[in-house]
């Protein structure tokens, strides 16, 4: 990995970008996430009301109108202002969670494909475990027990995510590692931790790039859920938690503008994610398949 | 590794799975902020002496790891405490609900499998057509769409607008039928747009499943073996592609339970489908935690017990499986 100079690496990155634009996939993806962002960062200019102050009684469950985009909630909230403020919490959410686990997991990967013997059995076995158990009964139980706060879903996501990145990690250093370059790094007297983050983990990270931004996806979808069951954050407006109030006031079959726009933005953000990680994936591990 | 070690191991690692379980059970519940007496006795006028007979009664003042050992205990006999709300044995609410979430997991899956591998196998065969590019994308898109708003979605146009089909429940409330056919013809009809919904979100995972696995298959030597041989298309892709395409498919399939079981508690609630899913909905905004335990801990075993038995039916199929070990 090393001793390359600048200008190989700059071809790398046009080689890169080059068959990453070829991917239709991956550019719909890209476009998409970049939407959400720009929506997320440009919301104070975007939205056309405060999307937390409540209407007038006569501002209650308005269809779409040129006043209101969306139309309004059960409590006279704009929900086209609900809906770009919402932004920011799923991608916080999706990008926090993610990274967390990616961080867990690939060190968990690499230490347990490293060293092999019983760390790796005991790293593995409890992998296992967390696979075997179905995470989203576990998250609603987790949510519900340590309270709802933006702070505790990104855990519970983070916490039940990482094992997935600590699989894929594992598998790839057990065939890096017998490389030469490794051998090599070993004979002029390298360290273990210097053999793991140096030589190593470079030649993992193209694998954990596209997982973890397969995973930004999975963690606002189950985010999403999470809200939509009244396990959100109260404080914050979010995807999700706007569909649970128009599950829970009864009006989610009549009030087409407060149920389908909401859902409509999870899907787009999280197909966005989907899309850009499996053409990352295609494009930077074109053996290998995660889903 | 031989076939017993094999399931020794097993065994093993799903005992391991179902302590932690239920040890995480009981200790994340005693972090609830509160009095547990107090929580029983809803009365904030209940007296000191009606709040220590309740500590009493249910052990509350005893030691935390006595009180541990007793849950262990009374978990492993299927005592699982008592409802709050319904007011009766936890496992009597779940006993009631348990057949409805299996009626219609187990008939969306078995639905979503069969046409989801062939489906799958078709796009394979046919890949870089038009027709794979439209199977595959419409797998990849329904498999990431939130199902609790297509629910919503075929809710408010099939149930609100069109008024096909019921707004939700298992049988119309105070119908009578004359004959046990008549019977599960609303049972079905109730049924559909559930169904439909989970379709939705476990076929897209088959087809993806079934299509990566016929294109490992298709690049076998055999398949060009039996090209050469001059056999019919027809014939290569059922009996020489498609059945060995299966196998990892059904290992991948178990893998995916919990995923199955996400689905399902989504559909139920949107649906008012009075399954385990709903259950755990409703005793989550009813503040049931007991309840919500229950339901959580028997949908975790079932999860875990399918994934066994799994793991020991292709362990069986598929003998380089317990050979290797792990990879």
């Amino acid at each position: 990995m090393r001793g390359k100079g600048k200008s190989a690496l700059r071809t790398r990155f046009e080689e890169f970008l080059r068959s990453f634009l070829a991917s239709k996939m991956g550019v719909i993806g890209a476009a998409l996430v970049l939407l959400f962002v720009v929506m997320a960062l440009f919301a104070p200019l975007l939205v056309t009301h405060d999307p937390y102050k409540l209407g007038s009684p006569e501002e209650v469950l308005l269809p779409p109108s040129s006043e209101f985009l969306l139309g309004t909630d059960n409590v006279g909230k704009d929900i086209y202002s609900q809906l770009v403020v919402g932004a920011k919490v799923s991608l916080l959410i999706g990008f926090l969670a993610a990274g967390i686990a990616a961080v867990i997991g690939s060190t968990v990967g690499l230490v347990s494909g490293y060293y092999g013997g019983i760390v790796d059995n005991l790293l593995m076995r409890i992998v296992d475990i967390f696979m075997a158990v179905p995470s989203l009964p576990v998250m609603i139980v987790l949510a519900a027990i340590l309270g709802p706060s933006i702070w505790n879903i990104i855990i519970i996501i983070a916490v039940l995510g990482w094992p997935s990145t600590a699989r894929i990690v594992r598998s790839q250093v057990l065939s890096v590692k017998e490389r030469p370059f490794v051998e090599a790094a070993r004979c002029i007297g390298a360290s273990d931790l210097s053999l793991m983050f140096r030589e190593i983990m470079p030649n993992v990270i193209p694998v954990v790039s596209a997982q973890t931004v397969m995973m930004v996806a999975n963690a606002i979808y189950n985010e999403s859920v999470l809200s939509f069951l009244g396990l959100g954050d109260p404080l914050h407006i979010s995807w999700g938690m706007m569909l649970h109030y128009a599950f829970t006031s009864g009006v989610m079959t009549t009030a087409w503008w407060w149920s389908i726009p909401p859902g409509l933005a999870i899907a787009l953000l999280v197909l966005g994610f989907a899309f850009l990680g499996s053409a990352l994936n295609e494009v930077l591990n074109p053996r290998f398949r995660t889903r | 590794m031989g076939w017993k070690g094999y399931i020794a191991k097993k065994v093993a690692i799903t005992a391991l799975t179902l302590f932690i379980l239920i040890s995480i059970n009981f200790f994340l519940f005693r972090i609830l902020p509160g009095d547990p007496a107090r929580l029983l006795f809803k009365s904030p006028k209940a007296s000191k002496e009606a709040l220590a007979y309740i500590r009493e009664r249910f052990g509350i003042d005893k030691p935390l790891w006595v009180q541990y050992l007793i849950y262990i205990r009374e978990t492993l006999v299927g005592n699982f405490g008592w409802s709050f709300v319904y007011n009766e044995p936890v496992m009597n609410v779940i006993a009631r609900r348990l057949p409805n979430t299996l009626l219609l997991i187990g008939s969306a899956a078995v639905v979503s499998t069969v046409i989801g591998i062939i489906l799958g196998a078709i796009a394979g065969w046919k890949k870089g057509t038009k027709t794979d590019f439209i199977v595959f994308g419409f797998s990849i898109i329904t498999t990431w769409l939130p199902s609790f708003w297509v629910g919503i979605i075929l809710l408010m146009v099939f149930g609100w607008r069109l008024r096909m089909f019921p707004l939700g429940g298992v049988t119309t409330p105070a119908a009578s039928y004359p004959s046990i056919f008549s019977y599960w013809a609303d049972v079905l009809w109730h049924m559909t747009l559930p169904m439909i919904n989970l379709l939705f979100w476990y076929l897209g995972e088959y087809v993806l499943l079934m299509r990566s696995s016929m294109l490992d298959v298709l690049a076998e030597d055999y398949i060009v073996t039996a090209r050469a041989k001059g056999l019919k298309e027809r014939v290569i892709l059922i009996k020489h592609a498609m059945r060995n395409a299966l196998l990892p498919v059904v290992t991948l399939t178990t893998i995916n339970l919990g995923f199955v079981v996400a689905g399902a508690i989504q559909t139920e609630i949107v649906f008012s489908w009075p399954g385990l899913g709903r259950l755990m909905y409703d005793s989550l905004v009813m503040r049931d935690y007991p309840l919500l335990q229950g339901a959580f801990l028997i949908l975790a075993i079932c999860v875990i017990a399918a994934n066994f038995f799994a793991d020991l039916i292709y362990g069986y199929l598929d003998p380089r499986i317990r050979v290797r070990g792990e990879e």
